[in-house]
């Protein structure tokens, strides 16, 4: 009975020791608020004039490689 | 999901202020706000070194955590905005911000603060993507037409990078090796550890 009290104290203290061990999730969800639309939407306000060639508004995907394909053109090695 | 990201590389820049040009003609940003400047350690002195500085994006942003009024916010992409509805130009993100990035217009003839104004990564507001008020508010949403930021992607030495910070890490990485000065520096590897692959292609030789 004691032996079983003390290992409980000691497993509690354990838990209270390694408690600060824990690491915070670093993910970026949780502070994205829902009002603002998706840089990929379709907006009817925005003037297609503006938007530049290569990609399709509304398509996740294809606005993410044409952010791919702006990216390298910084790139002075691919060149 | 990219996460948006800057990289300034202080051996290339040679202090033009194109970026500084760029960002305030693009965004139309008003007198005594500068979104965007450019810092010169030890002017003058030869060896000078200057580096573009504007918003960070922090992904845990102090700003954020201190504003009273929780105006700020996060899109997907990892880029830091915040609602001029919403802000009521306490200064408190400018206190707590370790870049100087939030920046305050001068309203009236007694220079009235006004609300807070910083970098959007060209990526507008919380208004309707590329509509009249957002443009107004905060400038060019030019994420949304498919493109990145003005002031890196018109600098001219390429000294500022500005996209996804996997593949902008992976440029500034293979320009450093390729320099073969920089890398030696005390923690290179923990701040651009080893190639991602992400999208950068071969090094010519």
């Amino acid at each position: 009975m004691k032996a079983g009290g003390l290992q409980l104290v000691a497993v509690m203290a354990a838990m209270l020791t390694l408690s600060a061990c824990g690491e915070r999730a670093q993910r970026l969800d949780g502070s994205a608020k829902s009002w603002d639309a998706p840089a990929w939407s379709v907006s009817a306000a925005a003037n297609p004039a503006f938007t530049a060639p290569g990609w399709k508004a509304g398509d996740k995907t294809s606005w993410q490689e044409q952010m791919r394909r702006r990216n390298q053109a910084q790139n002075d090695y691919v060149r | 999901m990219a996460r948006m990201k800057f990289i300034c590389d202080a051996e290339r820049c040679i202090e033009c202020n194109g970026c500084v040009t760029a960002c305030k003609a693009e965004n139309d940003v008003p007198w005594g706000v500068n979104r965007r400047r450019v810092v010169t350690l030890n002017d003058g002195v030869a060896g000078e070194k200057s580096i573009s500085v504007a918003c960070m994006h922090c992904s845990d942003a102090p700003c954020m955590a201190v504003c009273p009024v929780n105006c700020f916010y996060r899109t997907d992409e990892g880029v830091v905005l915040h609602d001029k509805d919403i802000c009521i130009g306490c200064g408190y993100c400018s206190y707590a911000c370790p870049f100087g990035a939030p920046q305050f217009p001068s309203n009236g003839n007694f220079g009235l603060r006004g609300k807070m104004d910083k970098c959007t990564f060209c990526a507008g507001g919380p208004e309707v993507n590329g509509s009249e008020a957002e443009n107004e508010k905060y400038g060019r949403n030019r994420l949304s037409e498919g493109k990145l930021p003005a002031c890196a992607e018109m600098c001219s030495t390429k000294a500022l990078l500005g996209g996804d910070g996997d593949v902008v890490a992976d440029i500034f990485r293979t320009r450093v090796l390729n320099r073969g000065k920089g890398s030696e520096v005390w923690g290179w590897g923990t701040a651009y550890g080893k190639p991602v692959q992400s999208g950068a292609a071969e090094v010519k030789k």
